[in-house]
């Protein structure tokens, strides 16, 4: 039994990931210049900002994709400048994409069942035949599967080819895949996008459960304010690839900056 | 044959019989986790025993009520026999009852435990908790959200489970004092408080024994052969008289495996993998079903679709006459068995209905085309008439003699009377035993001879010997001449014709009936389409004269089946029209669940109810409407009026033939 005053912030542990001075740029444009901020164990972090503003860069350099010209990433306490994405994969960071990334011909419980594969031991020739320990081991993966596709109710849709899914429900069959890798750190590219009301709204419960009882660290892009003033227990604020604030939901919002930047003042 | 359950008068002591009798044969199956978990009726007593014993730890006594909130959950099933075991009385309460009515059924029975799902069963409850100052414990089922929660009211089952399984293995005299509290249960005590869903009025508990709930369900088991090799899937709201006689109490008396789906989408997948050999299902959810079977076919091949289309005409021909073991012709024989293997098998295989033997529908009128099609596949296809207060069973239709348009005989030991007004009067082997705290309600629905008013208004059919209901008993009326009129039982014919989407008909206190009707545009603008007639909206189509010869072939061969009945055949419909807009909720002519206002529909088209009466071939309207959007304009319209034919009565002839 927990004691009724264990606050979510009392979840929040020691520094995760830390960002120092990372600037990216493609050719003569900056995307990122000198960005530092950090995400702690247990919290969720939403990254803001207007358009281009270099949140997406942002997260492709913490999973490795882009590399950054200048500036450190710490990560579980090792530093690195460069990290390839299998690394991040690995060490425990998964991802979903801002236009819905799925196998669409495969079905739900396959899409996630893919996102078990860095899980699996069991060498090729096994799988190939799928006998012996390959077989225990799928057992062993399916029920993992079938833990999150109970945690994100998709049960009705486990056989449905995803490409004939709505939209929302692509979205949460994505966020299945990301967590059946079990990652430390979910990242998550406009989760709600394109949704409307009653999909946000469910798709919020679920960013909230994940947080709760997988205890995963989660860092989100996100454009719809009230979500993210609802969801996030901090806030960092991109501009033109700079950061231009970083706190709670509520010093956030009052910051003359932030108010600027999204309703456009002359630079 | 005869099943023996008789002999245990409560359902505890049944639960006793089961676990010897039939010890390892499945109650109970769930899907979890994507497979299907089951548990034998030895498994079952073991758990019910423990979770009895855990909540008489917690202070659960002999005579309190439990509250059970949620969906078909082995869980919820155990814990009404847990409670039944202790002498307490269940109270199931629907899932998707709104805080608000939570609130008053939980305080009308005055439980003080409650057995909950999940956590938005609990969240509802805490928001009503001051209203609820008896409320001492919650067991939930799934744990998922919870974990932050205060616990010092708030238990999970499984807890509870493990708590009553210790202590039972601790102190061994605790097992034989819950063999002297299994003993104790008293048939003629309170065994279940089913609460009505409160659509007519305030919801009311309807109190039934156990003995008699026994009685009942061996009467019906007997009556469609139930036993212990039959497969149910629970499905419909565990608080609704339909599951907890179908799959509960039918299941414990028959010892049958009551199988719970995954969850409520998952429903129609799972009836295919459990492949239930006991189905029930309303009107609505077969008439859903086809319509999807229709459209996917319609996505089908062109060879698959006119081999589909072919042998379901073989089946309507020869189908229903196989069913009922009639003589039928040894050409239609074969291609019926043709048909069988190529398309009625695979279809009652997708749809889960593989091996029924015995379905039902109920509740509301069903078509006489959507009844004859399922029974034309093969699928025994019955009605049955219920009602809370009599245990479900009132009336059902034994094999072999099954119509669309009535009820069926009195079930077994079922006695039923037909007032002067037309109402249904009922005593029956499981009838309650009065409102749980109301006996002015009960009162007013018992005559002073025993029987129970249902308020439906109905007749024995002459032809077939079987109940037809017709109406509720106070919107039937009569005609100048005496005649009854039953407004529903004519709507409800026209209805059933695709190209009608709305019926009202008039005619209390009048000299004829007329009808208001609505054109279906799915249906109607599909038929211009084909038809080649132009149109530019709602309203023209719905006037247009093509569409008027359509309806009126439609209305004349309901004036033809009226014709039939001795009872109706003075009702026939006189004069109709269409209406030039469809009836909306927007504009108050329909309630939010689809029924039609008749009153306020008078009022609001009064100038064409009149017109309908005066004999004037057409009449000018204009009604105001709301749009999507709120805002607010006039429609108007110069509507026709037809004059129909009525048939000579036919029902001597017919019951010469």
């Amino acid at each position: 039994m927990r004691a009724p005053d264990d606050s979510p912030k009392a979840r929040i542990g020691d520094v995760l990931l830390s960002v120092e001075e990372v600037s990216l740029a493609f050719g003569g444009v900056k995307a990122i210049s000198g960005v530092s901020f950090d995400i702690r164990q247990g919290e969720i972090r939403a990254i803001i900002g207007p358009n281009g503003a270099g949140k997406t860069s942002m997260l492709n350099v913490i999973n490795g994709f882009y590399h950054p010209q200048q500036g450190r990433i710490t990560f579980k306490g090792q530093t690195r400048s460069r990290m390839r994405p299998y690394e991040a994969a690995t060490g425990g960071i998964a991802r979903t994409f801002q236009n819905v990334a799925l196998f669409r011909g495969m079905s739900a419980l396959d899409n996630i069942m893919a996102g078990r594969t860095l899980k699996m031991n069991v060498n090729f020739f096994w799988q190939l035949f799928r006998h012996g320990p390959a077989v225990r081991e799928e057992v062993e993966h399916r029920r993992f599967v079938e833990e999150i596709i109970d945690f994100l109710k998709i049960q009705d849709i486990r056989r449905t080819p995803v490409g004939r899914l709505p939209y929302g429900l692509q979205k949460r069959v994505e966020l299945g895949r990301a967590l059946a890798m079990q990652p430390e750190l979910l990242l998550l590219d406009e989760p709600m996008a394109g949704m409307n009301l009653e999909e946000k709204e469910d798709m919020s419960r679920f960013i909230l459960d994940v947080n709760e009882y997988y205890g995963t660290t989660i860092a989100l892009i996100e454009h719809d304010m009230g979500v993210v003033m609802d969801l996030s227990d901090r806030v960092v604020v991109l501009d033109h690839g700079e950061k231009i604030a970083d706190g709670t939901p509520d010093e956030v919002k009052r910051n003359q900056a932030v108010i600027d930047a999204y309703l456009g003042v002359a630079h | 044959m005869a099943n023996n359950a008789a002999r245990a008068d409560t359902f505890p002591k049944l639960l006793v019989r089961n676990a010897v009798e039939f010890a390892a044969r499945p109650a109970m199956r769930h899907k979890d986790l994507g497979i299907w978990q089951s548990w034998s009726w030895s498994e079952t007593l073991d758990i019910v025993r423990a979770y009895a014993v855990g909540l008489s730890r917690l202070g659960l006594k002999r005579g309190d009520t439990v509250a059970i909130v949620g969906s078909n959950r082995p869980k919820l099933y155990w814990s009404i026999l847990a409670a039944q075991t202790l002498g307490a009385v269940p109270v199931p309460v629907y899932a998707d009852a709104v805080a608000d009515e939570l609130a008053f059924v939980l305080k009308h029975a005055d439980v003080r435990f409650a057995a909950v799902e999940d956590q938005e069963q609990v969240d509802k409850i805490q928001s009503v908790l001051e209203r609820l100052p008896n409320l001492e414990w919650m067991f939930y089922d799934e744990p998922r959200g919870l974990r932050d929660y205060d616990h010092a009211r708030l238990r999970s089952m499984d807890d509870v489970i493990a708590d009553g399984r210790k202590a039972l293995a601790a102190d061994a005299t605790l097992g034989a004092w819950l063999d002297s509290e299994i003993a104790a249960t008293k048939g003629s005590d309170p065994s279940i408080i089913l609460y009505t869903s409160g659509t007519t009025g305030t919801s009311k508990g309807v109190v039934l024994s156990g003995e008699r709930s026994i009685a009942a369900a061996t009467d019906t088991v007997n009556f469609d052969h139930l036993d212990e090799n039959d497969v149910a899937l629970a499905y419909l709201p565990l608080a609704w008289v339909g599951d907890h006689y179908l799959n509960f109490a039918q299941g414990m008396v028959a010892g049958f495996c009551t199988a719970c789906p995954e969850n409520a989408e998952t429903a129609m997948a799972d009836l295919r993998e459990i492949g239930p050999t006991f189905y029930f299902a309303p009107p609505r959810t077969l008439e859903a079903l086809l319509t999807r079977v229709m459209i996917r076919m319609e996505d089908a091949s062109p060879l698959k679709r006119r081999i589909f289309h072919y042998f379901i005409g073989v089946a309507r021909q020869y189908g229903e006459r196989i069913l009922n073991g009639q003589s039928v012709p040894l050409k239609g024989r074969i291609l019926y068995g043709l048909g069988n293997l190529l398309v009625y098998g695979p279809l009652k295989n997708v749809l889960g209905f593989s091996r029924v033997r015995t379905a039902y529908t109920a509740g509301e009128a069903i078509g006489p085309d959507l009844f004859a099609f399922y029974r034309s596949i093969g699928l025994n296809l019955k009605q049955l008439y219920g009602q809370t207060e009599a245990f479900l069973y009132v009336t059902c239709q034994p094999d072999g003699a099954i119509y669309s348009d009535t009820v069926g005989p009195a079930a077994p030991h079922v006695d039923i009377k037909i007032a002067d007004n037309g109402e249904v009067l009922f005593k029956s082997p499981g009838m309650f035993t009065g409102y749980f705290r109301d006996d002015d309600k009960t009162a007013e629905v018992m005559t002073p001879d025993g029987y129970v008013k249902t308020g439906d208004a109905g007749f024995f059919d002459d032809k077939t010997g079987q109940l037809k209901i017709i109406d509720r008993a106070k919107d039937v009326g009569k005609l100048k001449d005496g005649t009854l009129f039953a407004p529903k039982y004519i709507e409800n014919k026209l209805k059933f014709f695709p190209n009608i989407r709305e019926v009202v008909a008039y005619g209390d206190g009048r000299d004829f009936v007329t009808v208001m009707l609505n054109i279906d545009l799915t249906a109607v603008g599909s038929w211009a389409e084909r038809n080649n007639v132009a149109y530019a909206s709602y309203q023209e189509l719905a006037g247009h004269p093509l569409v008027y010869d359509m309806l009126e072939k439609n209305v004349a061969e309901v004036n033809r089946s009226l014709a039939q009945d001795k009872m109706m055949a003075g009702a026939q419909v006189k004069r109709f029209l269409v209406l030039h807009k469809e009836l909306d909720a927007d504009d108050g002519e329909l309630t939010r669940t689809q029924k039609v206002r008749r009153g306020f529909v008078a009022e609001r088209y009064a100038p064409l109810i009149t017109a309908l009466y005066d004999g004037s071939s057409e009449a000018d309207i204009s009604t105001q409407v709301t749009f999507e959007d709120g805002r607010k304009g006039v429609i108007s319209a110069r509507v026709k009026i037809r004059d129909m034919k009525v048939e000579p009565v036919a029902a001597a002839m017919e019951k010469a033939a």
